[in-house]
């Protein structure tokens, strides 16, 4: 029992010593594997949050599911709910109703009502001088306040009923929306007796998971039509699939290129160090027992640098969302026994390769300085 | 040997990173065309869309309309070539079946010519979402494609005949887009003017164009700006300019980028050429550390050859010499190698990714030696340094 503990006292005094004489080297073959850890780390941490962080950019473009109700049919505001409870946390479900109304030059206009806080989530893009904040307040297009006349208060009529509004403000987005008036769902309720035909969401999530809600959402509606906006879903799987694997093939050959520098550092440091293994075997410790000693001193060297590096490529990730995305990418354990593999795994090859080289070679040549 | 195999590699893979994180912008935003127009050309003088879901309420006698013959001359603005496709539409509504159904107009891929210049456009290109069952059209022909919905709604299918406007129509196909698109037909633009009277006309103009993300100075007026920083703005791919430049061929007309694609084109476009950037940063220091590490035992391994040298009366500066020159000889060999296969990495890398060749700008060569020779000295200063102070007795004898 004894002797097995100080066998394994010596063996640790043994690994210790040897990276206490030689600390340049062993510097810098530590520095070797955690700046490989490091980066692979970083590198699939990134790879792995890209899709969430992307994702976030992409809602930005609004609305990819749309709910229809149908031909002259709308929504009850508990189904509405209904609909808002079903996609719950997964995103953003906005109501809008839509009628043409006539101003006082008798023109023809889209009198359209939403909520408004919600719109603005679901819309980031649209340029909005003022949103409405109380009832008879309305947000008006560029062209319809155009066509208006820029008015400060107007009437619309609906069906023989005058709604006066006030403008709180315009919006102007490129599209339909200019040549629209928006009003809170309750004026427009209360005003044309109407209720919104159409839900727009923007749900988060891969295609997949969008599926999902859409076969999730179409049972509880019968009658209305659920379907994917295609623009905005195929565009983002497109781009998140080439930036997945522009990312992807840029990791590898950088993990690559580190993994080699660590197999130079470690085969330098081994052969470097042949004399000792000499005196070792000079000694009568066999060849197995120096393979055993060199392994155990790579698997330190990698447990030990890949800690580190792991902490490092964590912190480097942390970083690069923050200077990018201006959220922090979500560390992710689960990266840590794939980078410790690896990293064992070329820290033995590359001591237990020129190992094999040297024990072809006899103790006495080594010695001798040959 | 495997030293010389690391300073290669991790030129290798710095130039392929530098020419990804250079090039990317510009891959990014053609994938990003696949999101369809950023820019609609409208009537000066229009009145009110009048558009609810995929009716279009408004009267096809009011409002104003586009000159189709303007249209190739989008091709001859300054920033033609990042046009990358455009559509006019032209909706008119007809009866069908007892109901009003819109008919939108448009150009499937119509072949163009500007000065001598011919080229192809149309929806095919620029809304890419949009798939038919069946076949497309032909621009010249009076087939019609029948969205989706509103062809089981009338029950029928490619190859079936559907009249309208008192003539006969071939469906060649039934459209798919998700979009307002699956109630209406649409047809060849010259089908639609005649159904409306309006030979020539067109309501819209949808352009597709690869554009840089507008920042502050964008969005600045351009008519309130000095000669020299209009110059500026209008020679910048911005939305606003090439919009401002479409205003100029396009008689009457009012052109603005669509906030929906343009504003988060922008934002995706920045997200990712940044996450590049930092990433080609954080391969260059990689690279960097791991071959200063490599570089510094194999200095180090050398430590006899120094103390031989020394023995035999060699100085502390010719002997650093001869490491230096050696070590920036590697360095040019491994740099000038790993620069040549970078480049054929990121052109590899483009093809197989984005279909179009990554170029890393020859330019960049001498930059990438500097680094490369920088890394490789720096790594190995300390230990030439270190070895020119061994005690050439011990290093002989193998103690150091």
């Amino acid at each position: 029992m004894k002797s097995k503990r100080s066998g394994g006292a010596m063996y640790l005094r043994m690994l210790l010593r040897a990276a206490m004489l030689r600390k340049k080297q062993a510097a810098s073959a530590f520095v070797a594997v955690v700046v490989a850890a490091a980066a692979a780390t970083a590198m699939l941490n990134i790879y792995l949050d890209v899709e969430t962080k992307l994702g976030k950019e992409f809602r930005n473009f609004g609305a990819n599911i749309v709910v229809e109700a149908g031909d002259g049919k709308s929504f009850s505001p508990e189904t509405v709910a209904s609909i808002r409870t079903t996609v719950g946390a997964r995103g953003l479900a906005v109501p809008f109703a839509y009628t043409v109304a006539r101003t006082d030059k008798d023109q023809p206009i889209v009198v359209a009502g939403t909520d408004f806080p919600l719109a603005k989530k679901l819309n980031p893009w649209w340029s909005v001088s003022a949103w409405p904040q109380v009832s008879g307040q309305a947000l008006v297009g560029v062209r319809a306040a155009a066509a208006l006349g820029n008015p400060s208060a107007f009437r619309v009529t609906h069906d023989g009923h005058p709604l006066e509004l006030r403008s709180a403000g315009t919006v102007e987005t490129g599209a339909g929306e200019d040549s629209r008036v928006y009003i809170s769902v309750e004026d427009f309720r209360s005003w044309t007796g109407l209720e919104p035909s159409v839900v727009e969401i923007a749900a988060n999530g891969s295609p997949e998971e969008i599926d999902a809600l859409i076969q999730q959402l179409q049972p509880t509606l019968p009658g209305a039509e659920v379907r994917p906006v295609r623009q905005v879903t195929e565009g983002e799987a497109n781009i998140l699939g080439k930036t997945r694997s522009t990312l992807l093939s840029s990791s590898g050959f950088i993990v690559l290129t580190a993994a080699l520098c660590v197999l130079a550092t470690l085969m330098g440091w081994v052969f470097d160090r042949r004399r000792d293994f000499a005196i070792m075997k000079a000694l009568g410790a066999s060849d197995w027992l120096i393979a055993l000693f060199v392994s155990g001193e790579a698997g330190v060297l990698a447990m030990v640098g890949a800690g580190v590096g792991f902490a490092c490529g964590i912190a480097i990730a942390a970083w690069i969302g923050r200077a990018d995305f201006h959220a922090p990418i979500v560390p992710r354990l689960s990266i840590l026994p794939p980078v410790l593999g690896g990293a064992l795994a070329i820290t033995l090859i590359s001591t237990l390769l020129p190992l094999r080289l040297l024990r072809r070679i006899q103790p006495a040549m080594i010695l001798r300085g040959e | 040997m495997l030293v010389a195999i690391a300073v290669t590699l991790g030129t290798a893979v710095s130039t392929a990173m530098i020419g990804i994180a250079t090039g990317i912008g510009d891959k990014i935003s053609r994938e990003l065309r696949a999101y369809g127009a950023n820019l609609v050309v409208t009537p000066e003088e229009d009145s009110l869309d009048v558009e609810i879901g995929s009716v279009d309420l408004k009267p096809s006698r009011t409002g104003a309309y586009l000159d189709e013959a303007a249209l190739p001359k989008i091709k001859g603005i300054f920033w033609s070539n990042n046009i990358a496709a455009f559509t006019p539409m032209l909706p008119v509504n007809v009866e069908i079946g007892g109901g009003e159904i819109t008919l939108l107009g448009t150009y499937f891929s119509k072949t163009l010519t500007y000065g001598t210049k011919k080229f192809v456009s149309g929806a095919r290109t620029t809304f890419p979402w949009w798939k038919v069952q069946g076949d497309w059209p032909a621009d010249e022909s009076s087939d019609v494609l029948v969205g989706e919905k509103l062809a089981s709604h009338l029950a029928v299918g490619a190859g079936s005949e559907i009249s309208f406007h008192g003539q006969q129509h071939r469906v060649s196909g039934i459209l798919s887009t998700g979009g307002a698109e699956d109630n209406q037909i649409v047809a060849p633009l010259i089908l639609a003017q005649a159904v409306a009277g309006k030979p020539g006309a067109a309501r819209k103009i949808f352009v597709s164009a690869i554009t840089k993300p507008e920042d502050a100075f964008a969005r600045r007026n351009p008519y309130s700006l000095s000669p020299a920083d209009r110059d500026r703005w209008y020679c910048s791919p911005y939305p606003q300019s090439i919009a401002y430049q479409l205003q100029e061929v396009i008689p009457h007309s009012r052109a603005e980028p669509i906030r929906q694609v343009e504003q988060n084109e922008g934002n995706v476009l920045s997200r990712i050429e940044g996450l590049m950037l930092l990433i080609t940063i954080a391969a260059l220091v990689t690279s960097a550390l791991a071959v200063s590490a490599a570089m510094a035992t194999a200095m180090f391994e050398r430590r006899t050859e120094v103390g031989l040298m020394k023995a035999l009366g060699a100085g502390h500066f010719s002997l650093s010499m001869i490491f230096i020159v050696e070590s920036v000889l590697l360095a040019l060999a491994g740099g000038v190698v790993g620069f040549a296969s970078g480049t054929l990495l990121a052109h590899e890398l483009g093809r197989a990714i984005f279909g179009s060749s990554l170029e890393v700008d020859p330019v960049l060569l001498p930059v990438v030696l500097a680094i490369a020779i920088g890394v490789t000295f720096g790594g190995s200063a300390i230990a030439i340094r270190r070895a020119v102070k061994y005690d050439p007795v011990l290093a002989l004898r193998g103690d150091a």
